[in-house]
């Protein structure tokens, strides 16, 4: 077996991963095992879910109404 | 004939198809706003964004017919938009600087700056010696104005590959198998920009917004 623990410096390259569910079982254990332990890294990983959060607040749904019709129009005149 | 993947998609484009003019406002309404955005992804000016869009609507009506439901409309839909978007872009990038034109660099620095952790020969290398400070109420703070136009800049500053996918996966919410199929990216390589891309949004929110006094 390689590796029996990870460090910080590597935990912060692999949060990705981990939050993609895409890490292998046995590196998703380290990860864990070191979270258990290691309240910053517990910080690190919470801030990279915080600034997914803050991201997903930038969305503005919001049509303006004359690029709304303007995209209507495309319809209203297509030749059928 | 290629079986379209749900009934209410089926519903949806045997209505288009007979020219009923409320399914495709419900179309508009539910992409409009974040197509324009995308279209931001490849072209600077905001009416050629709109350009693109409308001419992605018009291929869209004129690809009715031929949609056989091998991907979802919308896939779909944001494919025609990216290829269109892509095409406006190389045109109109023609009259910038070079410096905008620069491909994404494969090499990146670390995600968070070694110095911040223990070297080889301290106590505890790899570990934190300078440890990230907690937040105080992040979304708070990002309704400001000023703390949401630092953030937009800074994700307009990221090489143009990972924004693309930070704001597709992290802003748009989309999963990384529809940005994978849109920005035809392989999955570990669309993974690998959204590393990067968030640990350096990650930097700039914990310099710049998170432990600043308001």
């Amino acid at each position: 077996m390689a590796v029996r623990e990870i460090t910080c410096q590597q935990l912060v390259e692999l949060v990705t991963e981990y939050l993609e569910e895409r890490l292998p079982v046995e590196e998703r254990l380290l990860f864990e095992e070191h979270l258990a332990f290691c309240t910053w890294c517990v910080t690190y990983l919470d801030q990279m879910r915080q600034t997914i959060q803050v991201a997903g607040t930038l969305r503005e749904d919001d049509l303006d109404p004359h690029a709304r019709d303007a995209m209507l129009n495309v319809f209203k005149e297509f030749p059928r | 004939m290629a079986a379209i993947r749900s009934p209410a998609e089926a519903e949806l484009i045997q209505a288009l198809r007979d020219g009923d003019e409320r399914a495709f406002a419900r179309l508009v309404d539910m992409y409009g706003a974040s197509m324009l955005r995308v279209a931001r992804l490849y072209v600077r000016d905001p009416a050629v964004a709109q350009e693109v869009v409308q001419d992605t609507w018009l291929a869209l009506l004129r690809g009715l017919d031929r949609f056989e439901g091998r991907s979802s409309l919308r896939t779909w839909l944001f494919s025609i938009l990216v290829n269109i978007a892509k095409t406006r872009g190389v045109r109109e990038s023609r009259s910038l600087p070079f410096s905008a034109l620069a491909a994404d660099s494969g090499d990146e620095g670390p995600s968070v700056p070694a110095e911040r952790f223990g070297r080889e020969g301290d106590a505890w290398p790899g570990h934190w010696a300078t440890p990230p400070a907690e937040w105080d109420s992040p979304l708070e703070r990002v309704l400001s104005a000023e703390v949401r136009s630092a953030i937009e800049k800074a994700i307009d500053q990221l090489p143009p590959m990972q924004g693309r996918v930070l704001r597709l996966r992290d802003v748009e919410g989309w999963s990384s198998e529809q940005v994978c199929n849109v920005l035809e990216l392989s999955e570990t390589n669309q993974r690998v920009l959204l590393h990067r891309a968030r640990s350096k949004l990650r930097q700039l929110l914990d310099h710049e917004v998170m432990n600043r006094n308001p």
